[in-house]
C-alpha cells in the first residue's frame, strides 16, 4: 500500500496557540436512523466504544465514533484499517437501510494547544465559544469564516479541528492569522 | 442578526450557518391541481408585518430542515419545531397566542 500524504504534510503554527497538522486518520462516514437499536450496536461492535450522545463523541485511542446528526455519524479508526472497517460495517448493516463512505482522504485534521483556543477560535466562527456553549468533548460543526468545520474540545487548551481535505490550506491559513502573536485580544471567556 | 435553534441538534445557531427555505406550511399543487392552485402554490407568497412562519436549513451542520416561528417586525423567535409536520405545534401557537393576542392565522388544511 502506498504511503498516506496528509494534505500539508504535518504543517504546524506557533502562535498565541500552535496549530498542527495531524497524521492521516481514518474515518468513515454512517449515515443511518440512529435511533434503531439494531444499527447502533452494529455500529459500536464494529467501533469498540459506545454510543455517544447527542453531539456527543466517544474516543479510545485510534477509534471513535461522532455524533453528526440524527442520522449520521462519523467512525474514526486508523487510517491502514479503513477499508476493512467498511467491510466490517457492510457486513454488520446488511439488511438495514445504511450508507456507508470512507472519507478518510477526504478529511484534513488539525490540533490546536493553547490556552488561547477558545479565542483564537472565536474571530473566525459565528459558534459561540463559551464553555457553556461549548462544553469540553462536545462536537460542533460549524463554519470556519467561508468552510464547513467540525471542532471538539479534547480538553480546554486542547482543539481537534476536521474540515475537507480541499480546503485545508485555506484553514491553516486561517487559523495562522487568527493565531499570530499580534492578533491576540485576551478576551476572557 | 437571527439565532435559531436546531430542533435535531439543540445548538444555537447564528444565522450565517444557516440557509433560508421561504414561506413554511405551503401545500403543494402538483399535476392534476387547477392553474389558480399551482400558480398560488408557485408563485404567492405571504409577506406579512408580524408572525411569520419559515423554512430554515442547518446547512453547516445538520443539514437538516426545520420551521421557524417568528416576528418579521420585532425579529422575535417565538420558537423552532421540526419540519416533520402539516402545521405549527400547539405549544408554538400558544406563545404566539400569549405575546400576541388577537393574532389569527389561516391554518392549513
Amino acid at each position: 500500500m502506498s504511503e498516506p500524504v496528509t494534505a500539508l504534510g504535518g504543517a504546524t503554527f506557533e502562535g498565541a496557540v500552535t496549530i498542527t497538522e495531524r497524521p492521516a486518520q481514518g474515518m468513515i462516514t454512517i449515515r443511518a436512523d440512529l435511533s434503531s437499536a439494531k444499527i447502533v450496536k452494529a455500529l459500536t461492535d464494529v467501533a469498540g466504544v459506545a454510543m455517544p450522545a447527542m453531539r456527543g463523541a466517544v474516543t479510545s485511542a485510534d477509534t471513535g465514533l461522532l455524533w453528526m446528526s440524527p442520522d449520521e455519524a462519523m467512525l474514526l479508526c486508523p487510517y491502514a484499517e479503513s477499508t476493512e472497517t467498511v467491510a466490517a460495517l457492510n457486513t454488520a448493516l446488511t439488511g438495514e437501510h445504511a450508507l456507508i463512505v470512507d472519507v478518510s482522504d477526504a478529511r484534513a485534521v488539525f490540533r490546536l494547544e493553547g490556552s488561547a483556543c477558545r479565542e483564537v477560535l472565536a474571530k473566525v466562527t459565528p459558534a459561540d465559544l463559551r464553555e457553556q456553549s461549548l462544553p469540553v468533548g462536545e462536537l460542533r460543526r460549524t463554519r470556519m469564516a467561508q468552510v464547513a468545520a467540525a471542532l471538539r474540545f479534547l480538553d480546554n487548551t486542547t482543539v481537534e479541528l476536521i474540515c475537507f481535505r480541499s480546503v485545508a490550506s485555506y484553514m491553516f491559513k486561517l487559523l495562522s492569522t487568527a493565531a499570530a502573536p499580534s492578533a491576540q485580544v485576551d478576551y476572557r471567556f | 442578526m437571527l439565532t435559531l435553534k436546531c430542533p435535531y441538534t439543540g445548538i444555537m445557531l447564528d444565522e450565517s450557518e444557516l440557509e433560508a427555505g421561504g414561506e413554511a406550511h405551503l401545500k403543494r399543487y402538483g399535476p392534476e391541481s387547477s392553474d389558480d392552485d399551482f400558480e398560488s402554490y408557485l408563485f404567492m407568497r405571504k409577506n406579512p408585518k408580524g408572525v411569520h412562519f419559515e423554512r430554515w436549513r442547518h446547512a453547516y451542520g445538520s443539514g437538516k430542515w426545520f420551521h421557524v416561528a417568528r416576528c418579521t417586525q420585532t425579529l422575535e423567535v417565538f420558537g423552532t419545531y421540526p419540519a416533520q409536520t402539516l402545521k405549527p405545534p400547539q405549544e408554538i401557537l400558544d406563545i404566539i397566542a400569549e405575546k400576541r393576542p388577537g393574532w389569527s392565522w389561516d391554518m392549513p388544511s
